[in-house]
């Protein structure tokens, strides 16, 4: 909890800097803009968490959000499926690609780096072998207006992807902080062994925790490929799996497995998103973005090293 | 005891919180001679050896080299005195070949500052030849066996013109012809000058090769037997030859006579041979054996966590097959682990979250977990089992080790189990935790539960189980009956060798 108080804390002082400096911070364009940009990372960011706490990761998020980009305009548009059709058939392959992730870790004993590197190369040659290379929009699909509707406007009058990750966030949140699944799943991240002794089926829980990460993902790449409304298949979704690990680290969850909460994830991606919102604002020349979000999670892991360190030394003093 | 002794240790003290280790030791070890050092589990062979090998300091006692004093404050003293020492679990990189093995840490440099190849390749060679090991120097260690593995390190010992080469259990996971093989190395090696520290359980190799047996009994000489009287029987009674307080409290329950029935258990180390036996409803049955004889393997079978093992298992009338942990813990079969910390419990989680791993269904609505319900039953054990903790909401890594395994406890006992089997159960533990988890199991057992408990600890075997079964290399030896549990009879058995004394009770 200490730790989600911590983030918290630096993304209100980022944002109060950031208005303070340029007040167009919060204007409502830039506000609704930004909850946008943060609901599409946010999605993906869940589902990186959850593979992350049970000490894995998934390299694959990007080149994932590029194929189901691609299938999703080309059914839409030169295969002429319906939008529920569409949907089904992109959420159905980007979870199996998920659970294929998980039982090549779980079974086949291959290594989660490994698996999802492997992934991440595949899917994207896929992608640019399906659409030739060329990029892929939706201008002539017909009667996708509910799911454009749906994925890309206003739900209560928050841009739908923020929405959306609100209710996603609610659900994870109950299934990670309150499920027996989420106790499995801090319990195998932490003590695989132990948790194999309690009884617990870590194949399944860990496997698992991939396929909801490939689902998690499918819901993203159907968002983005609306927003950005071209999928240019060599480079839809580039980087997305750093920004996502970045925003699970930086939220709290451990690489080492076993420590992250939802309310970390969701404040690291928004934490990540405001930064860049600030190089823009602030008129810091944007190349310089990267090294910029670089330069953040560095000092939020070091301060929270730190700060562990120390309370390590206060808990072990006194008992010797 | 002819030669004027090589090295000499002298009045070795050595305690570890809580242990005395060591208490006035004295070891002498002449040229050329084999030693071999017998002892019971925790009886201070290995502590002696790794204060040779500069792995321990002694709080007391010197150490003369040819006569002079010499220290030995960490490992590299020691080889620079020319000690090797090869440890039961080789100390070998699989991913290097045989020479870059030999010559780690020490590797001779070209005129370029580069390892010479050239150089420690024609050196590894002789080495090889000299120990009969037929493999090419080139040969990367994950090729050869875990014998041809040895013979690297005592070659790398020999490189070092070691004199003094200690073997701590070298022939636990040899074949018998490697066995054989080894044995003559070890002769011939002492042909060579060379002495030899032999730690063995196999009292069988002992009298082999042995010119002295050195005998220690909880962290004291326990005695010395000259070339001419090394024998079976002589070296046991001095290994036991201590007395034992007796605690035996006998159980009250009233007993159930093969309730608990094992066929055909095998574990994946020993998968040629099968163990069975019956246990009885309020009865604590110890298992006892030396280390390496799998008794640990056997319930990891029993309980579905050892990959490739398998046992068939009867509770009352109900034959169950146990494939998986799920399969024994569904019917109140579980096991508090030997290592708690790494498979015990998820020592980052609260007492809370650890006590309710296995049965989080029953805290639970609609899978979503009740904490209150999860705290109700957490105070209930802190209460019962007088864990020490500040709440049932600090995390396990904080306790105390008596108090840690009480949560081990705990996530057990609040499933209502049937049969209980504990690996180890007070290791590292003070003697009043002790004591309070011996009530714990006894009262289990009262209760008409079926207690199975490993123990190295000899006292612990004798005075807290109402019957014994002993291992050896993955087979019952025999079953002591109370009467019958006398530590000569139990070391017997535990080494091999079948006695009049016991009756031989394995249950068919």
């Amino acid at each position: 909890m200490k730790k989600e108080i911590g983030i918290s804390v630096l993304l209100f002082v980022l944002c109060a800097v950031t208005s303070i400096m340029n007040p167009k911070f919060l204007s409502p364009v830039n506000l609704v803009n930004t909850a946008n940009l943060i609901g599409l990372y946010g999605v993906f960011s869940l589902g990186l968490g959850l593979v992350i706490i049970t000490g894995g990761i998934d390299l694959s998020v990007g080149s994932m959000c590029a194929l189901t980009g691609v299938i999703l305009a080309m059914g839409l548009t030169e295969w002429h499926w319906s939008w529920p059709v569409a949907t089904l058939v992109v959420l159905g392959l980007s979870a199996l690609l998920g659970l294929a992730h998980g039982l090549l870790i779980t079974r086949a004993k291959l290594q989660p780096f490994i698996v999802t590197l492997c992934g991440l190369l595949m899917y994207r040659g896929i992608a640019r072998y399906i659409a030739h290379d060329s990029t892929k929009g939706f201008s002539g699909a017909e009667g996708i207006e509910p799911l454009r509707h749906f994925v890309s406007g206003k739900i209560f009058g928050l841009p739908a992807p923020f929405a959306i990750l609100i209710v996603l966030s609610v659900i994870m949140w109950f299934v990670l902080h309150r499920s027996i699944y989420g106790r499995y799943l801090l319990a195998v991240g932490r003590n695989e062994q132990a948790a194999r002794f309690s009884g617990i089926n870590t194949q399944l829980v860990t496997a698992s925790a991939y396929t909801i990460a490939g689902l998690l993902t499918g819901i993203s790449g159907i968002m983005i490929a609306f927003y950005t409304n071209s999928v240019g298949p060599s480079n839809h979704g580039n980087f997305y799996e750093l920004y996502g690990i970045a925003a699970a680290v930086l939220g709290g969850c451990s690489l080492r497995g076993g420590e992250g909460s939802v309310v970390g994830i969701i404040i690291g991606t928004a934490l990540l998103l405001v930064l860049q919102n600030l190089v823009n604002l602030l008129g810091i020349d944007s190349s310089l973005n990267f090294a910029v979000m670089g330069a953040v999670v560095l000092f939020g892991v070091l301060a929270d090293q730190l700060f562990k360190n120390r309370s390590a030394k206060k808990i072990t003093a006194p008992a010797k | 005891m002819s030669n004027a002794p090589l090295l000499s240790m002298r009045g070795i003290g050595k305690r570890f919180p809580g242990v005395i280790a060591l208490d006035n030791v004295s070891l002498d070890i002449g040229a050329g001679e084999v030693v071999a050092l017998c002892g019971e589990n925790g009886a201070g062979k290995s502590t002696m050896m790794k204060i040779l090998g500069g792995v321990y300091q002694p709080d007391a006692g010197e150490l003369f080299m040819d006569g002079v004093a010499v220290k030995i404050n960490n490992v590299t003293d020691s080889m620079k005195l020319r000690i090797a020492f090869i440890h039961q679990e080789l100390n070998v990189l699989d991913n290097l070949d045989v020479a870059a093995n030999v010559f780690l840490g020490r590797e001779p440099k070209n005129a370029l500052g580069l390892i010479d190849f050239k150089k420690i390749h024609a050196d590894t060679e002789p080495l090889l030849k000299r120990l009969g090991l037929d493999v090419s120097s080139k040969t990367p260690l994950e090729k050869l066996s875990i014998a041809q593995k040895q013979m690297v390190e005592i070659a790398k010992a020999l490189s070092l013109n070691s004199r003094i080469i200690i073997m701590d259990e070298p022939t636990s996971s040899l074949t018998l012809t490697e066995t054989d093989r080894l044995l003559e190395l070890v002769l011939e090696l002492k042909k060579q000058g060379v002495s030899i520290v032999y730690i063995s359980h196999r009292l069988s190799e002992v009298e082999h090769i042995a010119d002295r047996v050195v005998v220690l009994r909880d962290g004291k000489n326990a005695g010395e037997l000259p070339k001419a009287d090394i024998c079976h029987d002589k070296i046991v009674s001095l290994m036991v030859g201590r007395e034992i307080k007796s605690s035996y409290t006998a159980s009250t329950a009233t007993k159930t006579p093969g309730y608990f029935k094992v066929r055909n258990a095998r574990s994946s180390r020993y998968p040629a041979k099968s163990v069975e036996f019956d246990a009885t409803r309020g009865e604590i049955l110890g298992f006892a054996g030396l280390v390496g004889a799998g008794r640990s393997e056997i319930v990891k079978a029993m309980v579905g966590l050892d990959h490739g093992g398998s046992a068939e298992v009867t509770i009352g009338e109900e034959r169950i097959s146990i494939h998986k942990p799920a399969d024994a813990i569904g019917h109140g079969i579980y096991l508090v682990p030997e290592d708690r910390r790494g498979e015990g419990l998820v020592t980052a989680m609260t007492v809370r979250e650890n006590t309710t791993l296995p049965s989080l269904e029953k805290y639970s609505t609609f899978n979503l977990i009740s904490k209150d319900r999860e705290r109700k039953v957490t105070d209930e054990q802190i209460k019962s089992l007088k864990i020490k903790t500040p709440s049932g909401e600090s995390l396990v890594l904080n306790l105390s080790g008596g108090n840690q395994q009480k949560v081990v406890l705990g996530k057990w006992l609040s499933m209502s189990p049937k049969v209980m089997i504990l690996d180890e159960p007070t290791r590292g533990i003070d003697v009043g935790a002790k004591a309070e988890i011996y009530r714990l199991m006894r009262e289990l057992a009262d209760n008409g539960g079926v207690i199975l408990m490993i123990s190295s600890d000899m006292e612990e075997v004798l005075n807290v189980s109402d019957r014994v079964a002993v291992m050896h290399e993955g087979r019952i030896t025999g079953v002591l009956e109370r009467a019958d549990c006398k530590e000569e009879n139990v070391m017997n058995l535990a080494v091999g060798k079948t006695i009049s004394a016991a009756k031989s009770a394995v249950n068919n």
